[in-house]
């Protein structure tokens, strides 16, 4: 069925939002016109009026904030369908949707749904008369990480009264605190994003991964702190490319889209994607589902030790996966096929595009993977051999604690960094059209967003992270970010039954050591 | 006398740990170390007290001295079943006691074993895996039964009691040891029975520790991924199979492992140069093995005792020579007390082990 013989004259969807101005407020300067690329708002010269067609309305709150008289007000529209437990406003809307489009839903940023929120349900401990608080102010407070794969052991020799250390470690990313930027395409987002982001990790002392998207030769200088993927389209991978980073990293799949590929519509595909990508202008980008030389774990391995061979053993090499039912198996096959570290990518993690159903109805949350995962790998003893990184979700420090003390070395963050940016989580980065400049390769959107500032936003708020972590981790009485990785006895959980409580290894609240 | 009494009574914070060693190997009587750690009494509560000594089985040097805690005769039964099992014993008693006094009331059964594989192990490595083992299996598996100690030449003498009391009840004054490791107990995590005394021990590792250690939870992860079972409902435990796993498995001198329990800062680290140093390698391997949060430990091995701190030194310890003799104390006091003209005396700085050896 064509297009033509699929559309429909009217919809009945109604508009998600009402734009309210206060018109004695208005001036009239067309900020908003201007501003917004979706065309909610209107200059009618004729009755000098600033209208506004609600139904193109997102709710991305640029002109909101544009405004240079605090004018507009967004609301949710109030209209008020008839109460009905099992069809949700938002099932009734979605049928609209695909009755007038025909079309698979599709959606950016991360699953919104309320299923049961794990992190607000995990709470940390504080030390309290038997072991004394330390004060991060006062006293070194360590969150230095190293990922990769560890000896075993060390194995000492003395020389003349010296000890010599005999073991050869292999290599590591040194982070000076545990986050790291999560894989965020060149093309998904913008190179302004990309540029801030890059700026910011530098730093911090820590790493942000390429994504699928290649590395802008302009980016290459920042190489000591690039993870470089390689994801199942190839796009941009090279040997400078895989030089260029100081990890590589496999992405077989994503929390936001499991078992799903990649599409970059050929209208973000300018002539800067397509040189970094390596594809003709305007033309779709499609990363298929599988990788189609890896159909089993056999093929991983080949995978990942050609790209040792292709980089002399001087780099760890990792693995992304989505969260699914079986991770915790999946990822001990991972291990045992030579990755270095691996990434657990869960269900409330970020994407560029994504059908609906899939991003918010497949995957796991990523605090029960990161639990299972871990003690999998320690259950095999192999959690030396490789380290732990988990995304998909991490709004605060507060999550990444509590992600690191169930298991993980060191957490990812996307999404948390597109918000530094402004991002409103509006939903619309599969659109292109991103009101602030991040999600889209519009160069009259693109230049919103002023990298130095960009990246001055991102790293205050990585520093404010620091400072929580310190007060956390000082306040539980321990000074080294590895006294408080793994261990659980400084969780407890609230609220959850028996199954969570034994899935996540943690006690509930009350009950002591 | 009644102000004394409420005074005494009165829960005060911590532990008090003492050790002494004749590095000569000439041996002592128990009588000095319950001087020593009795000085320092109002560092327990009564909840725990216990010794160990080292060269005190001169007669049955050549096997290991497993001693029991037992709550009830069944216990006693099923343990003699399965060390019969897997080990010739040589000699078996009661552990010599007098009457319980004082703070010391309702004792378990109290017994010790001397025993030989009944497996030849062509390595030692080997053997004292399977002693381990079977130490660990004890412990989780009999249901009310506790190897307090498992070495060759030494024992751990501990129970529910002031150290002085626990002492007068295991006639320690009637033992010869060149090395003695005191505690006594105040505690805050778990309630105080008599497996949970300290020192603790496994092999010819023990410990005794002061302090609350707050990385807990993943260093006994980090062990049960070797094999050792946390089975005492107590974060000391920890300390002697960190030094089993990291002395005796991975083979690592002392030097080393107060480097992996008490590791030097980055900062420090950072100093040395950028480049793979021993430091570097060390906090990269053995992070879950770093022990966080406050604590002093004695540690006693054959022929060995060592003393050492928390990174930013959180608990109090101190040390003093004289002549051949060894002595560290929580307190001074302690040393002074059966130390009267000591060469010197010292309080060691935060991660540096204090290591007596015998010549």
């Amino acid at each position: 069925m064509g297009e033509e013989e699929r559309s429909v004259n009217q919809s009945y969807l109604p508009s998600e939002f009402s734009v309210v101005r206060e018109d004695d407020r208005c001036i009239r300067c067309e900020a908003c016109v201007n501003q917004c690329p979706f065309d909610v708002h209107e200059y009618d010269a004729e009755e000098d009026e600033v209208k506004a067609d609600e139904s193109k309305c997102v709710s991305c709150h640029r002109c909101v904030t544009i405004c240079p008289t605090d004018a507009l007000t967004i609301k949710e529209n109030e209209l008020d369908f008839r109460e009905n437990a099992h069809w949700s406003e938002e099932s009734i809307k979605n049928i609209y949707k695909q009755a007038e489009s025909g079309g698979a839903l599709l959606s950016g940023m991360g699953n919104d749904k309320s299923m049961k929120d794990y992190f607000n349900h995990i709470v940390l401990n504080a030390s309290q008369v038997t072991n004394p608080s330390i004060d991060p102010l006062r006293e070194p407070m360590e969150l230095r990480t190293h990922i990769g794969e560890k000896p075993e052991k060390l194995e000492i020799e003395k020389e003349g009264g010296e000890r010599k250390l005999k073991t050869e470690i292999p290599p590591q990313l040194e982070l000076d605190i545990p986050v790291m930027f999560a894989a965020m395409s060149f093309g998904s987002i913008s190179y302004n994003a990309h540029m801030s982001i890059v700026k910011a990790a530098k730093k911090a002392g820590t790493f942000y991964n390429t994504g699928e998207g290649g590395l802008h030769e302009d980016l290459y200088e920042y190489g000591d702190n690039t993870i470089v993927q390689v994801a199942s389209g190839r796009f941009g991978v090279h040997k400078e490319y895989l030089d260029a980073g100081k990890a590589v990293e496999i992405k077989i799949g994503q929390g936001a889209k499991p078992g799903i590929g990649g599409h970059l519509p050929g209208e973000k595909v300018s002539e800067e994607i397509s040189e970094t990508r390596m594809i003709p202008e305007g033309t779709d980008a499609l990363s298929p589902a599988p990788h189609h030389d890896i159909y089993s774990i056999e093929d991983l391995r080949q995978l990942i030790y050609a790209l040792k061979e292709a980089t002399e053993y001087e780099k760890p090499v990792g693995v992304k996966i989505a969260a699914v039912h079986n991770s915790a198996p999946i990822a001990t096959g991972i291990v045992r096929a030579g990755a270095d570290y691996v990434v657990i990518d869960g269900i409330r993690g970020g994407t560029g595009a994504a059908p609906t159903a899939i991003r918010d109805n497949v995957g796991i949350p990523t605090p029960l993977a990161t639990a299972v995962v871990d003690q999998r790998l320690r259950e095999e003893g192999i959690r030396n051999e490789a380290s732990l990184v988990v995304s998909g979700g991490i709004r605060s420090s507060a999550d990444s604690i509590k992600a690191i003390a169930l298991g993980a070395d060191s957490v990812y963050i996307g999404t948390a960094a597109l918000v530094a940016l402004g991002c409103r989580l509006c939903q619309q980065c599969h659109t292109g059209k991103c009101p602030w400049g991040i999600a889209t390769q519009d160069p009259n959107l693109t230049k919103r967003l002023n990298p130095k500032v960009g990246e001055k936003r991102i790293s205050n708020l990585l520093r404010a992270w620091k400072l929580e972590f310190e007060e956390m981790l000082g306040g539980l009485g321990v000074n080294a970010i590895e006294s408080l990785r793994g261990n659980r006895e400084q969780l407890r959980g609230v609220g959850l039954n028996e199954v969570d409580l034994d899935t996540l290894g943690i006690k509930p609240a009350g009950e002591a050591w | 006398m009644e102000t004394m009494e409420s005074y005494s009574e009165k829960r005060r914070s911590s532990c008090g740990l003492a050790g002494l060693m004749n590095e000569n190997g000439e041996r002592m009587s128990g009588e000095k170390i319950i001087n020593s750690i009795s000085v320092m009494q109002e560092r327990s509560s009564g909840l725990g007290g216990g010794f160990s000594a080292y060269g005190i089985y001169p007669d049955y040097s050549e096997q290991y001295a497993f001693h029991l805690i037992y709550e009830n005769k069944g216990a006693k039964e099923k343990t003699e079943k399965y060390i019969g099992k897997n080990f010739d014993i040589i000699k078996d008693e009661a552990i010599p006691t007098r009457e319980p006094k004082n703070s010391v009331s309702s004792p378990p059964i109290l017994w010790r074993y001397f025993l030989d594989t009944k497996e030849g192990f062509s390595k030692e490595m080997a053997e004292k895996d399977f002693v381990m083992e079977k130490v660990m299996e004890i412990n989780r598996g009999v249901e009310d039964a506790f190897v307090i100690s498992s070495g060759k030449n030494m024992g751990i003498f501990k129970g529910v009691g002031f150290p002085r009391d626990i002492g007068r009840y295991y006639r320690l004054s009637e033992y010869e040891g060149y090395t003695w490791i005191a505690h006594g107990r105040f505690p805050t995590n778990t309630s105080g029975w008599w497996g949970g005394a300290h020192p603790f021990g496994l092999l010819d590792w023990s410990i005794a520790h002061n302090g609350e250690i707050s990385s807990y939870g993943i260093n006994r992860r980090a062990l049960l991924d070797n094999g050792y079972h946390c089975a005492l409902d107590t974060d000391s435990e920890v300390i002697a199979y960190l030094f089993d796993l990291l002395g005796r498995k991975h083979d690592l001198d002392f030097d080393t492992i107060a480097d992996v329990l008490a590791a030097p800062f980055w900062e420090e680290i950072d100093r040395e140069g950028k480049e793979m140093s021993l430091h570097r390698a060390i906090r990269i391997t053995y992070g879950s093995e770093l022990v966080n949060g406050p604590f002093a430990v004695i540690v006693g091995k054959q022929g060995k005792m060592v003393g050492l701190n928390d990174r930013i030194k959180l608990r109090p310890l101190v040390v003093g020579r004289e002549g051949d003799m060894l002595y560290m104390a929580s307190e001074e006091s302690g040393i002074r007390e059966v130390c009267h003209n000591p060469d010197r005396v010292w309080a060691p700085k935060a991660g540096e082990p204090v290591v007596g050896e015998l010549r």
